[in-house]
């Protein structure tokens, strides 16, 4: 069951999972038992190799899909602009303008055109697409796809940030570009954000904790705190520091593989 | 912001003179040889008439060909126009349940299967002529235009609608900024088809009406002509026939072009 809101008593609880575990009707079984609490403002990277339900659990978390056991409490999640999500792929509709394509959240939510505009132009800026308003996709390159997606997301407002492998497609320039501007946006608006990838090098880069799961069914395997020094630039991606996070992380995900193949091999 | 540069514009309209004067090359060549074939062949104007008589008849005959060519299109617009209101609220209907797609699909299936020249007779009977003649427009260009706007509504990206509802949008909101506007591709290539086909719906009823001793469109004039070996005219009415569908098709494409030129893949020109 999804809670509309989480408890008075985790005020600084964003998002909580408690035993969540998701069966899809072909007899998967994609996640689980998930455990997992996240702070309000906290930036967290789910990391796992592909396929062990990394999606999945922000689809739970976003209320796109049930759980098929557990809870899934989200605070604030009564509005229906509380989540913003940004999708592998920049899932912008090709018929409308980028402007149109960003202003759809506000406008499903019956705000007027004349209202709504000053967000849309806010949230273009935010993300360098000022200039490209009345483009439409098909005129951008991929990135400028994925910051129109981001912005988006930003453009209601929301509490909580979901983003599910958002750079994975895009050359490494181009995502170390948007991996700076994202933390930037991060540290301005205060946002909880919860980052799936499958790059060790991106989750430490990006997050203050980088959750490792399992292979499916995906469950928490290790949680790495990344406490370096923000604000975080090019400079931390050669540092020593940096470099010592990512050998941590990876041998965590090697050990959660392991133990997933040893587990499997017993139960053989 | 750094490093950003829109991709390059481009628009199959500056492709069109190309478009053009390749199918007018053809046509000249064609008409340049049927002339050869006539005169070298001495072939008499009742067995095969040369591309000038036939020009001279159309001419000459042009109140009456044009008589039944307005009726003729006007017959043909009636069927495309229910055939385009009919599929589209149809497909939306599917659209909404399952079970009428499931309950009525097969019927509508039975009518694009059946030939209309089998089925005009029947009209005839049971409907005035002018509503039959209409009736069968609309069976045979119906169809085409119900497969193509299901299709195009059961092919909205997936994460596209995991956003509406994200969003809680409303299952109006869904239909009027998702599901139509990504259908639309769809939709106008069902009512490009369905153009053409409603001229042939309303030829092949006319000329089942006109073997039933009535009739005035140019299917009917055809018919008559044949009888009378009047073969010049016969071609003229042909002519005219197939002038009408191009115009037909070139319009409908003119608008699917105005509607994609934006935005859809069909209506942009390959970059170099």
């Amino acid at each position: 069951m999804v809670e509309l809101a989480l408890p008075p008593s985790d005020a600084h609880a964003a998002v909580r999972l408690r035993g969540v575990t998701k069966v899809y009707d072909n007899g998967t079984v994609a996640l689980g038992p998930l455990d997992l609490n996240i702070r309000k403002g906290e930036f967290v990277s789910l990391l796992g190799s592909s396929g062990c339900g990394k999606s999945t659990a922000l689809r739970l978390i976003a209320g796109l899909i049930a759980p098929s056991a557990g809870t899934v409490d989200v605070a604030a999640q009564s509005s229906s602009q509380a989540i913003g999500f940004v999708f592998q792929e920049p899932t912008l509709m090709p018929w409308s303008t980028i402007r149109e394509n960003v202003r759809l959240p506000l406008k499903l939510a019956h705000m007027p055109d004349a209202q709504s505009s000053a967000r849309v132009d806010e949230a273009l800026a935010q993300v360098g697409l000022a200039d490209f308003a009345d483009a439409y996709p098909r005129e951008l390159s991929g990135g400028m796809k994925m910051r129109a997606s981001l912005a988006r997301a930003l453009v209601t407002e929301p509490d909580i940030l979901l983003m599910d492998e958002p750079f994975a497609a895009l050359d490494e320039i181009t995502r170390f570009r948007l991996n700076n501007d994202l933390l930037t946006l991060w540290r301005e608006l205060g946002k909880t954000v919860i980052f799936v990838t499958h790059s060790v090098f991106e989750s430490v880069y990006l997050s203050q904790r980088v959750v490792v799961m399992t292979s499916r069914p995906g469950r928490v395997s290790a949680e790495c705190r990344i406490e370096a020094a923000e604000p975080r630039d090019d400079a931390f991606r050669t540092s020593v520091a940096y470099a010592g996070y990512c050998r941590d992380v990876s041998q965590a995900l090697m050990q959660a593989s392991d133990a997933q193949v040893s587990a499997a091999k017993a139960q053989a | 912001m750094k490093g950003l540069e829109p991709l390059p514009s481009v628009d199959r309209a500056s492709a069109m003179p190309g478009s053009i004067v390749w199918p007018v090359v053809v046509f000249i060549a064609g008409i340049v040889l049927w002339d050869l074939v006539v005169r070298i062949g001495e072939i008499p104007p009742y067995l095969l008439p040369g591309p000038l008589l036939v020009f001279k008849t159309l001419i000459a005959d042009w109140p009456i060909l044009s008589e039944s060519l307005g009726v003729t299109l006007l017959t043909a617009l009636e069927g495309f126009i229910a055939a385009a209101i009919g599929g589209i609220a149809l497909a939306l209907l599917f659209n909404q349940s399952k079970w009428l797609e499931y309950a009525l699909l097969p019927y509508a299936i039975v009518l694009q299967v059946t030939p209309v020249i089998a089925i005009a007779p029947l009209m005839l009977i049971y409907l005035p002529q002018q509503t039959a003649v209409v009736v069968c427009a609309w069976i045979v260009a119906f169809f085409p235009v119900l497969a193509n706007t299901t299709l195009g509504l059961n092919s909205v990206d997936r994460n596209l609608v995991g956003l509406f509802q994200l969003y809680r949008a409303s299952r109006w909101q869904v239909l009027r900024y998702l599901e139509l506007p990504a259908a639309l591709p769809f939709i106008l290539g069902g009512l490009r088809i369905a153009g053409g086909l409603s001229l042939i719906g309303a030829v092949a009823a006319e000329i089942a009406a006109g073997a039933a001793g009535a009739g005035s469109g140019l299917a009917y004039r055809i018919s008559e002509s044949s009888y009378r070996l009047n073969i010049p005219r016969m071609f003229a009415a042909l002519l005219l026939l197939s002038v009408a569908g191009i115009v037909i098709y070139m319009l409908l494409a003119l608008v699917s072009h105005g509607l994609l030129r934006r935005w859809h893949e069909s209506a942009l020109r390959k970059e170099k």
